[in-house]
C-alpha cells in the first residue's frame, strides 16, 4: 500500500510542479525526494516507487501527445537523437530518463530517513 | 540517516540531473539539454501539434485600434480583414510569429552576424563575413532613412508590435521546437530586424559580386585581359533580351568617363588581389516572370506568371496571406519578417519579380598609413578614416570585436586582420548600393494598393536594392515590365575587377536616372518577360556590368514559346511554368555530335551515346538522355578548361556554359581544347570532346549500376531545413527540370513560389510553394505543399470578400482580434 501511495504521490506532485513552465524541468527531484522521506520505504522499493512514478507519468503524457500528433514529430526527433526513427523507443527513453532521476532522488530520500 | 549511501545517492542524483541539464558535445554540434528536451510538460513533446488542432481563437491584443477578423482556410492561409492599415500589419506580424517565429528570428541572426550567439564559435567566420560586408551598417542606414517617412515607419512598427504581442503571449513550454533543440529563447522583435531581413535579400540577390569581383580580378591577372575577354565575354550571341532588340533608348544623361590610363593600369593590371570568402550566394538565384496581354489569351484578359528561383528550405521563405482593409485587398506570398505582400495581386493588378543580376557591389584597393587603419591615401594626401565597431557575441566564449575602417568608398571589408594567404592584408573597401539605405518595404506597400499602371510605376520607382525586373498586368488590360533598382552608371568593365582607390578617378560617377532604366509597356508582340538575362541588347547606352550573372537560355525559350502561343489559358501557363524542355541541350547536342569521333567509341560507350541521340530534349524525371547530356557537357567543360584553371593558385570563376557553347559554334580551333599539360602535342576540339565523352561513359556505367541514370534520381532534389537537419528535411523529390530550363529545379534550388494570375474581373489565381504554412516540424501543415509542388500541381488561391469568407466551405477557422 505504501508503495502504491508513494508511486502515485510522486507522479502527482511531479505533474503539479511541471504545470508551470517557469520552474525547471527537474523540479520533481525535490518532490520525489520529499515523498520518499515522508513515506519511508527500504531502498529498493523507494527507488522503484520513484522510478515508476515518473516513468508512468512521462510515458503517459508523451503517449497522449504522440497519439494526437499521429507520430509526426516523434518520428523526426527519433532520427535526430538518433533512435532509428522509432517513436516507441523515444517514448520509453523519455520515461526511463525521468524515472531514473526521480528514482535516484527517492533513493536519497530513503537513505536520508533510514536508520542503521 | 545512512550517511554514506545517502551522500552517494545524492551525488548520483545531482550528477545525472546536471548531465541531463547541459548540452553535450555530439560530433560537430551539441545535443539539446536532454532532460528539458524530453520532458513532456516542457520539452519538444509540447510542440507535437494535434493532427485535428483547431486554430479558432479570440485574442486580446494591446495596441489594436479596431477589430480584426482572420479566416483561416484549409491550407492554413489566413485571410485578414482589418479596419485600417496599422491593424492589418499588426495581425500579419502576429500570424507570422505564430507560425514562423523561429525562422524569422533565425534569418535575422544570420543576416546580422549573430549565429555565434546561438551555436558557438563554429560559425564565427560566417558572422565576421556578414558584419564586415556591412549588413548591420546597411540596415542602420535604412532605419535612419525611415525616420524621414513617419507613415511608413509606423506601418513597420505596427507589424513589430504584432510580432511582440505573440512573443509575449507565449508560455515557456510553447516556444518553437528549434529553440528547444538549440537551447535559446526568442527575444523581442524590432523594426530593425525587418531591415536586416531586407538586407539579407539584397545579399542573396546581389552580393555574388563580393566574391566574383575578387575572382574576376584573379582571372584577369592570371589569363591576361585578352584571354579574359574570351572566357568571360561581355556579349552573348544567344541573348534574347528583356527589352526586345530594336527598341530605341533615349540618350543617356550620364556618360561615365573612363580614367586616363585605365587600359594599362586597370585592365592590364597584373598585381594579385584575391581571396575566397566563406559565403557565396547561389549562382542561379534567378527567376522567371512574364505577362501576356488579352490579345493572346482565350478570355481576352491578361495573365501574369512568376516563379522566383531561390534556395529551397523548410520552413519556406514564403508565407501566403490575404490582407484586406476598406481601401484595398491583396493576396500573395509574404516574407515572415516583413509586413505586406511581396509577390502577388490585388483586385486591380498583379505583379511579379525576377532578379536583375546587375553589378551593384565593387571593391576599391586602398593604402593605409599603418595597421591602425586611421589614415588612408586619397587624392594625394592622408585622409582620416572613421572606425566602426562590430561586437560578435559567442556562446560560451569572450566577445570578438571587429574594428572596421570607414572610408570615402565604404567600409574596409578586408584588411590586415581579415584576410587569407592570397590577400596578404590588402585593404579592400566595399561599395554596395545596399549600404545606401532606402525606403524598406515601401514598394510593396504601394504595389499592394496599386490600381493601375501609373500606380505601379510610381511604386517600383522607389525601389533601390536588390535590382529587380518588375512584371505587371492589370484588369484594365495593360502589361508592362521594368528593370528597377539603383544602378551604377559605369564605363565598360568598371567594377568588374578590384578598382584602384588612391584617388577619386575610379569612383562611381553617378546612378542611372530611374527613368532611363529599361522598361516597356504593352509591346506589339503581346507579352513581356524576364528570366535574368541581360535586359537589353548593346544599343542600351549604359554598361550593364559583368555578364557573369545573365543566363540567356531561359529567357530565350520563354520568348520563343510565348511568341508561338495564342488563346492562352491559365492551364497553359501552368504547363509552361513546369515545362522541362532543355533549349540549351537543343543547341549544344548538335555541337557535341559534330565533333565527336564515334568510331573510336566501344560498344558500351555507343549504348550511352544512343541514349543521347534518342533523347527528346526534355529533363523529365525518367529521361536517361538528360543525365547523359548533362554529364557529357560537364566533362567537356572540365576537359577544355581544367588544365588551365588547375594551374592558378587563386580561386577563379568558372566561365559560363554559354561561353563554351558559343565558342565551339564559332571556332572549330578553339584554343582551350589544347591540354597544356602535354606540351609536345596540340589537342584538337575533336580529340578533346571525344576524350570527355569517353570519361563520361565510364561514369555512366557506375551510375547505371547504382540505378541513378534516370534524370530525377540523378538530380535528386531536396528541400532542407534551415539547420540542415535531415530528419526535418525532405529528400528524393520526384521532380524534373534543371539549369537553363523553365522549370529551373536543381538539387536544392528552384521555383520557390509559382504564381499565375488571370486578371479577370474577380481575379482568378493559382499558386504553390515547396513548403507549408506552419514552420513547426511537429505540425501536419509543415510540408503540406511539397508533393503538389513536385508534381506540378497548383492550388486555386482563395481571394475572398469578407462576407464570402464567413461562409466559404474551405474556411475552417476564425480568429478574432480585439484591443485588450
Amino acid at each position: 500500500m505504501k508503495f502504491i501511495t508513494a508511486l502515485f504521490l510522486t507522479a502527482f506532485l511531479a505533474f503539479a510542479v511541471g504545470i508551470y513552465g517557469i520552474l525547471p524541468w527537474w523540479s520533481f527531484v525535490v518532490t520525489s525526494f520529499l515523498v520518499s522521506v515522508a513515506i519511508h520505504q527500504r531502498a529498493v522499493k523507494a527507488f522503484l516507487a520513484g522510478f515508476l512514478g515518473l516513468f508512468i507519468l512521462w510515458v503517459s503524457l508523451a503517449t497522449m501527445k504522440d497519439v494526437a500528433n499521429k507520430h509526426i514529430l516523434s518520428s523526426k526527433v527519433a532520427q535526430i537523437l538518433p533512435l532509428g526513427g522509432s517513436f516507441v523507443v523515444l517514448i520509453l527513453l523519455t520515461g526511463v530518463l525521468g524515472g531514473l532521476v526521480s528514482g535516484l532522488a527517492a533513493l536519497t530520500g530513503s537513505f536520508f530517513r533510514q536508520s542503521k | 540517516m545512512r550517511i554514506l549511501p545517502c551522500i552517494l545517492s545524492a551525488v548520483a542524483t545531482m550528477g545525472i540531473t546536471t548531465l541531463l541539464n547541459v548540452q553535450l558535445p555530439a560530433g560537430e554540434s551539441k545535443t539539446p539539454r536532454l532532460g528539458y528536451f524530453l520532458s513532456p510538460q516542457q520539452g519538444f513533446w509540447q510542440n507535437a501539434e494535434p493532427a485535428d488542432v483547431s486554430f479558432d481563437g479570440d485574442i486580446k491584443a494591446s495596441g489594436l485600434k479596431g477589430k480584426v477578423d482572420v479566416y483561416m482556410d484549409d491550407r492554413l492561409v489566413p485571410h485578414i480583414y482589418a479596419d485600417n492599415d496599422l491593424d492589418a500589419y499588426y495581425v500579419q506580424g502576429f500570424l507570422h510569429a505564430k507560425f514562423r517565429l523561429w525562422q524569422m528570428e533565425f534569418q535575422t541572426y544570420v543576416a546580422g552576424g549573430r549565429l555565434s550567439e546561438i551555436v558557438g564559435e563554429g560559425r564565427v567566420n560566417t558572422d565576421r563575413f556578414f558584419r564586415r560586408l556591412g549588413m548591420v551598417y546597411g540596415a542602420e542606414k535604412t532605419a535612419k532613412d525611415m525616420e524621414n517617412h513617419p507613415e511608413l515607419k509606423a506601418l513597420v512598427e505596427s507589424y513589430s508590435a504584432g510580432v511582440n504581442a505573440y512573443i509575449k503571449s507565449l508560455k515557456p513550454e510553447q516556444i518553437p521546437f528549434e529553440y528547444k533543440l538549440l537551447d535559446y529563447r526568442p527575444e523581442e522583435w524590432t523594426s530593425f530586424k525587418t531591415y536586416l531581413f531586407l538586407m539579407f535579400m539584397s545579399y542573396d540577390l546581389t552580393a555574388r559580386g563580393a566574391t566574383t569581383d575578387l575572382q574576376m580580378t584573379n582571372a584577369r591577372n592570371y589569363f591576361g585581359y585578352k584571354d579574359f575577354e574570351q572566357l568571360y565575354p561581355a556579349v552573348q550571341d544567344s541573348l534574347d533580351p528583356i527589352i526586345p532588340r530594336g527598341t530605341e533608348f533615349a540618350k543617356p544623361s550620364i556618360v561615365p568617363q573612363k580614367p586616363a590610363g585605365a587600359d594599362s593600369i586597370y585592365l592590364g593590371h597584373t598585381r594579385t588581389a584575391a581571396i575566397a570568402p566563406p559565403e557565396l550566394p547561389a549562382k542561379n538565384n534567378g527567376s522567371n516572370n512574364w505577362a501576356v496581354s488579352g490579345s493572346k489569351t482565350k478570355s481576352g484578359h491578361p495573365i501574369l506568371c512568376n516563379d522566383p528561383h531561390l534556395g529551397l528550405n523548410l520552413p519556406s521563405l514564403w508565407y501566403e496571406v490575404q490582407i484586406t482593409t476598406p481601401e484595398y485587398s491583396t493576396y500573395g506570398a509574404s516574407f515572415p519578417g516583413a509586413p505586406s505582400v511581396i509577390i502577388g495581386f490585388n483586385d486591380s493588378i498583379a505583379w511579379g519579380v525576377t532578379n536583375a543580376g546587375r553589378d551593384v557591389i565593387d571593391y576599391f584597393d586602398l593604402k593605409f598609413k599603418d595597421t591602425t587603419l586611421q589614415e588612408y591615401w586619397y587624392n594625394g594626401a592622408w585622409k582620416k578614416a572613421d572606425s566602426r565597431k562590430e561586437v560578435i557575441r559567442i556562446k560560451g566564449k569572450p566577445d570578438l570585436v571587429e574594428n572596421i575602417a570607414m572610408t570615402e568608398f565604404g567600409p574596409v571589408m578586408y584588411d590586415n586582420s581579415y584576410k587569407n594567404a592570397s590577400t596578404e592584408g590588402k585593404y579592400l573597401a566595399i561599395h554596395w548600393t545596399a549600404h545606401e539605405g532606402g525606403n524598406g518595404p515601401e514598394v510593396f506597400f504601394r504595389l499592394n494598393r496599386a490600381k493601375n499602371y501609373d500606380d505601379y510605376i510610381a511604386a517600383i520607382n522607389t525601389w533601390k536594392c536588390p535590382g529587380q525586373n518588375f512584371a505587371f498586368a492589370s484588369v484594365s488590360g495593360d502589361i508592362a515590365i521594368k528593370q528597377q533598382g539603383t544602378f551604377v552608371a559605369r564605363w565598360k568593365r568598371q567594377g568588374d575587377f578590384v578598382l584602384p582607390g588612391a584617388d577619386s578617378s575610379y569612383k562611381w560617377q553617378g546612378y542611372i536616372p530611374v527613368d532611363e532604366n529599361p522598361a516597356i509597356k504593352n509591346p506589339d508582340r503581346g507579352f513581356v518577360s524576364s528570366a535574368n538575362q541581360m535586359p537589353t541588347d548593346s544599343t542600351y547606352p549604359y554598361y550593364l556590368g559583368a555578364p557573369v550573372n545573365f543566363p540567356p537560355y531561359r529567357g530565350f525559350i520563354i520568348n520563343r514559346k510565348l511568341s508561338a502561343m495564342n488563346n492562352i489559358t491559365p492551364q497553359d501557363m501552368q504547363q509552361m511554368q513546369t515545362d522541362n524542355y532543355n533549349v540549351f541541350a537543343e543547341m549544344a547536342r548538335p555541337v557535341i555530335l559534330k565533333y565527336l569521333d564515334e568510331a573510336s567509341l566501344d560498344d558500351t560507350d555507343k549504348k550511352y551515346l544512343a541514349l543521347l541521340k534518342g533523347w527528346n530534349l526534355r529533363n523529365d524525371i525518367n529521361e536517361k538522355g538528360a543525365t547523359v547530356f548533362r554529364c557529357i557537357w560537364d566533362s567537356i567543360e572540365t576537359q577544355m578548361w581544367s588544365d588551365e584553371f588547375a594551374k592558378s593558385k587563386l580561386p577563379l570563376p568558372w566561365p559560363d556554359e554559354s561561353t563554351l557553347l558559343e565558342s565551339l559554334i564559332k571556332d572549330s580551333t578553339y584554343r582551350f581544347a589544347d591540354d597544356i599539360n602535354t606540351p609536345d602535342k596540340k589537342e584538337t576540339v575533336r580529340e578533346t570532346i571525344t576524350k570527355a565523352c569517353k570519361k563520361a561513359c565510364a561514369y555512366f556505367k557506375q551510375l547505371e549500376k547504382e540505378g541513378k541514370l534516370a534524370w530525377g534520381v540523378f538530380k535528386d532534389t531536396k528541400v532542407t531545413h534551415l539547420l540542415k537537419i535531415p530528419a526535418l528535411s525532405r529528400f528524393h523529390l520526384p521532380i524534373g527540370g534543371g539549369t537553363h530550363i523553365i522549370n529551373a529545379t536543381k538539387d536544392s534550388h528552384g521555383p520557390s513560389w509559382r504564381m499565375i494570375v488571370h486578371l479577370t474581373e474577380t481575379v482568378e489565381a493559382y499558386g504553390v510553394y515547396p513548403g507549408g504554412q506552419s514552420g513547426n516540424p511537429g505540425s501536419k501543415y509543415y510540408d503540406t505543399f511539397i508533393d503538389s509542388w513536385a508534381n506540378g500541381k497548383y492550388y486555386r488561391l482563395l481571394f475572398l470578400k469578407k462576407q464570402a469568407a464567413q461562409k466559404h466551405e474551405k474556411i475552417k477557422w476564425h480568429i478574432s482580434f480585439v484591443n485588450g
